[in-house]
């Protein structure tokens, strides 16, 4: 019987790679084993963590989104639309799902059995190659739409958000391996891999790989009694080996073990077992190899002696800013490697001024950051806000104790501003006696922030409730957590205060829907992006979140996903804003690269017609998000 | 037609076969297959149009299996040149059956499945007519209608029309698959597919 159901499947598949490479019969009997299946807005399909599914997805109409959860956070990291393949991860490995996938909106998605395609990846090298292909590029800008409809959900294979470019490189492998001939007993192999502690063999003839034996092969036919120790390397040895070319992408090798489900690759002179052979490439090099740049970096923080050091690991973190900028990495995954650095930078300065102290510190103590960088956006050099809060000393040790710590602090200030962080222009920083106090002078400072928000006061404070702990006991974390939950609860005045403040912030656009730009000084004509878009985002963004008690989320982009998630009936508009957040700030760090500056002014005329549109885009969830504060707090307080 | 079955009180084993799929004890509810289906007919009037096609396809797991499908075309017995124009199925394009062949086909592939169409009494009752021209019993199936699924989900207090087209359009489905009952079938699946979410049944 025919099946126009099928045809009509096999119709639209027909369009997308890799099914466009295919017969239409060859797409028809796929489309004869697939089933439809309709998630509705938020319907999850597949869920990080789950058993792989018999089928994989492509979607017929709406969008699925594909997102990484990490310490009960979900960020999205891909969106796929009509012609998108997703799910394909049991292809590559047989474990589970490495990202959830979620309908963001009524969807329609043909689910396609895996048994029914994989006879013909094997048949059909397009095929084959675009499996590869998804396989080896595993990020994708989501807002790149070129690429959309061609590449698909590459990432479900690597859980990894960074990128590397190592990994498109050759591949750094053992030369010269160790071999074995055909009649070596297998013991003295073992004795000899024991000793050089490696984990695989190869077996050769004439210097051509025969055979190899690995752990694996100790294990299940020696250990296990199948053959007796002094046997001969042919007996238990696994062929074919699978031999590859010198000079193979981490990439290919990788994707070779998958495939072959082997731990080892044999190198040889011409890629065949016909050549002689010139190395071994271990799943342990595949690895190594991955140990990405800002891994690296935090290593070397933390190992740093000195401030030299750390101010080259600046420099080389500004290198990879500029590098994941280009390369269209997602801005919420940069910014999170540059925070992760930013704080170790900090701890390892604060380290290395306790030693430089020579004395022990004489109480315990917390070292935030605030502001920007108490927030974790900090891509650019930007100033460092910083603080000192040290527990309660007895009355006459009180001075002595306090100028121990503002000495400290002073060093490192300074070496932050040798690293590159510039020093705040309003002296917000823990040299200053004002801002390095006891646990209990911070409380009151909080209670006077909190409860007489007066106009100047609120303009300070508003820094210090972007807070990071960076260094120090949690016990005066969690002191300062308390008192600034426990005296905002219902407090109408100090929120009225904080939207007010919000409020003021200057708007971006005119009456005409042009661009507000500055009127004289050195920035005439320039935009104030800082200004003007960010700081409004992050100003509602914590006001709307403290109200909610999140003093743990200090993010803007987390504390709005955080409120999309508490607020269902704003949803939409808390990721509009969060998205908003997120190009805003790469527009920012891509000015900030080019003039070197901290990216606080666009200069228009730079800017392509479609930058600007994706500029003005963003500045309607601010209008809206500024309407809802006007709502919901009681702004007549002020008055 | 003078077929054995229809002079003695004897049932055809088809039929029988089509009954004893009732009879199995209450099957597990998770796996209830639905047959959502589709018909062209001569006209809208069930006592003297009759049935030109049917399509139909199954749904298990909330998903459309796209191999469990069923399309027939009914070799009509009267040509009636208006009713091609009315339902765009041409005369020998396909291969067509007689109605009591289509029928037995059609009982065949539904068996105790619950069915599914837009406004199905009416194909219900077409069926149930050229089942009692054989001298059979009714359908025994369950049915559920699009419309009134739809009716519910809206909130509609009287029982309106509305047409699958509509219902489409306020599903946000593409409708170019309808030409033919077994495309209808495929879109009525759809519209069944996202009522049954909406309604969480």
């Amino acid at each position: 019987m025919k099946n126009p159901v099928a045809e009509n499947v096999a119709n639209f598949l027909k369009h997308f790679p890799p099914f466009s490479s295919l017969t239409f019969s060859e797409l028809l009997s796929i489309a004869n084993q697939s089933k439809i299946i309709y998630l509705e807005k938020n319907q999850t399909l597949f869920k990080g963590g789950e058993d792989t599914h018999k089928d994989f997805y492509v979607v017929k109409s709406g969008a699925v989104g594909l997102s990484l959860t990490s310490d009960a956070e979900e960020t999205l990291v891909d969106k796929c639309d009509e012609g998108d393949i997703l799910g394909l991860r049991p292809f590559f490995a047989k474990n589970h799902y490495l990202m959830t996938a979620k309908a963001r909106e009524e969807s329609i998605i043909c689910a396609i059995p895996i048994a029914a395609f994989e006879p013909l990846v094997t048949g059909n090298s397009e095929v084959l190659k675009f499996l590869l292909q998804s396989f080896a590029s595993h990020t994708r800008n989501p807002y790149d739409k070129e690429h959309s409809g061609k590449l698909i959900s590459e990432n479900m294979i690597f859980a990894e958000h960074t990128t590397d470019i190592q990994y498109f490189q050759p591949i750094a492998y053992t030369k010269n391996p160790i071999t074995a001939n055909l009649d070596d007993v297998v013991m003295y192999i073992a004795k000899t891999m024991s000793n050089s502690a490696i984990g695989s063999v190869i077996i050769q003839k004439d210097k051509l790989p025969i055979g190899i034996i690995t752990d694996r092969d100790l294990r299940s036919k020696i250990a296990t009694g199948l053959f007796p120790i002094d046997v001969t390397a042919d007996k238990i040895m696994t062929t074919p080996v699978i031999t590859v070319p010198e000079n193979i992408s981490v990439a290919e090798a990788q994707m070779l073990m998958l495939k072959h489900n082997v731990g080892h690759l044999c190198v040889t002179k011409d890629g065949t077992e016909k050549s002689f052979i010139t190395g071994i490439i271990s799943e342990h090099d595949v690895v190594a190899a991955q140990s990405n740049t800002p891994g690296v970096l935090l290593k070397q923080t933390r190992r740093a002696s000195e401030g030299k050091e750390l101010k080259v690991v600046r420099d080389k973190l500004s290198e990879l800013i500029q590098n994941s900028i280009d390369k269209n990495i997602p801005i919420y995954h940069i910014t999170n490697i540059v925070s992760e650095i930013n704080v170790a930078i900090t701890r390892r300065a604060i380290e290395l001024a306790v030693q430089e102290m020579g004395t022990p510190p004489p109480a315990r103590f917390v070292w935030i950051n605030i502001g920007s960088q108490g927030r974790k956006e900090q891509l650019l050099l930007t100033d460092q806000d910083n603080a000192l809060i040290f527990e309660d000393v007895d009355s006459n040790e009180y001075e002595m104790v306090k100028s121990y710590f503002l000495v400290l602090a002073d060093k490192v200030v300074h070496t932050l501003k040798y690293v590159g962080y510039e020093m705040s222009p309003d002296d917000v920083m823990a040299n200053n006696p004002r801002w390095c106090k006891s646990v209990t002078d911070w409380i009151k400072q909080y209670n006077t922030w909190i409860n007489t928000p007066a106009e100047r006061g609120v303009e300070l404070s508003t820094l210090f409730f972007d807070l990071d702990f960076v260094y120090g006991i949690p016990e005066i974390e969690q002191v300062i957590t308390e008192t600034i939950i426990k005296n905002m609860n219902h407090n109408k005045k100090f929120f009225a205060y904080l939207a007010a403040d919000t409020l003021k912030n200057p708007a971006p656009l005119g009456f005409f829907r042009q661009f507000l730009v500055e009127n004289d000084g050195e920035h005439k004509d320039s935009f104030d992006i800082k200004s003007r878009a960010l700081e409004p985002l992050g100003d509602a963004a914590r006001v709307l979140a403290l109200s909610h008690n999140l003093v743990d989320f200090t993010g803007t982009y987390q504390r709005y996903k955080k409120l999309a998630e508490l607020e269902p009936e704003n949803e939409e508009l808390f990721n509009n804003c969060a998205d908003a957040f997120n190009v805003l700030m790469r527009f920012r760090t891509e000015e900030g690269l080019i003039s070197n500056s901290d990216g606080k002014y666009l200069n228009l005329k730079d800017l392509s017609k479609s930058d600007k549109l994706k500029l003005k885009h963003c500045f309607q969830p601010i209008n809206e998000i500024h309407d809802l504060i006007k709502n919901r707090f009681s702004l007549t307080y002020i008055n | 037609m003078a077929l054995d079955w229809l002079i003695g009180t004897n049932l055809p084993q088809f039929w029988k076969n089509y009954l004893a799929h009732f009879e199995k004890e209450e099957k597990q509810e998770v796996h209830k297959r639905y047959v959502v289906f589709d018909m062209e007919t001569t006209g809208l009037n069930w006592r003297e149009d009759v049935i030109l096609s049917i399509g139909a396809i199954g749904i298990n797991d909330n998903a459309i299996e796209i191999r469990d499908f069923f399309e027939i075309f009914i070799r009509q017995e009267k040509f009636n040149p208006q009713s091609i124009a009315f339902s765009g199925v041409f005369k020998d394009e396909e291969e067509k059956y007689v109605e009591a062949e289509a029928m037995i086909q059609f009982l065949n592939f539904i068996q105790d499945a619950t069915l599914v169409s837009h406004n199905i009494n009416l194909d219900i009752e077409m069926i149930n007519l050229a089942l009692k021209r054989l001298e059979l019993g009714r359908l025994k199936n369950a049915f559920m209608d699009t419309n009134a699924l739809y009716q519910r989900w809206q909130h509609h207090v009287e029982d309106t029309q509305v047409s699958l087209d509509e219902v489409c359009d306020a599903l946000k489905i593409n409708k170019s698959d309808r030409l033919t009952a077994s495309g209808n079938a495929y879109i009525t699946a759809l519209v069944f597919l996202k009522l049954k979410a909406k309604l969480g049944f």
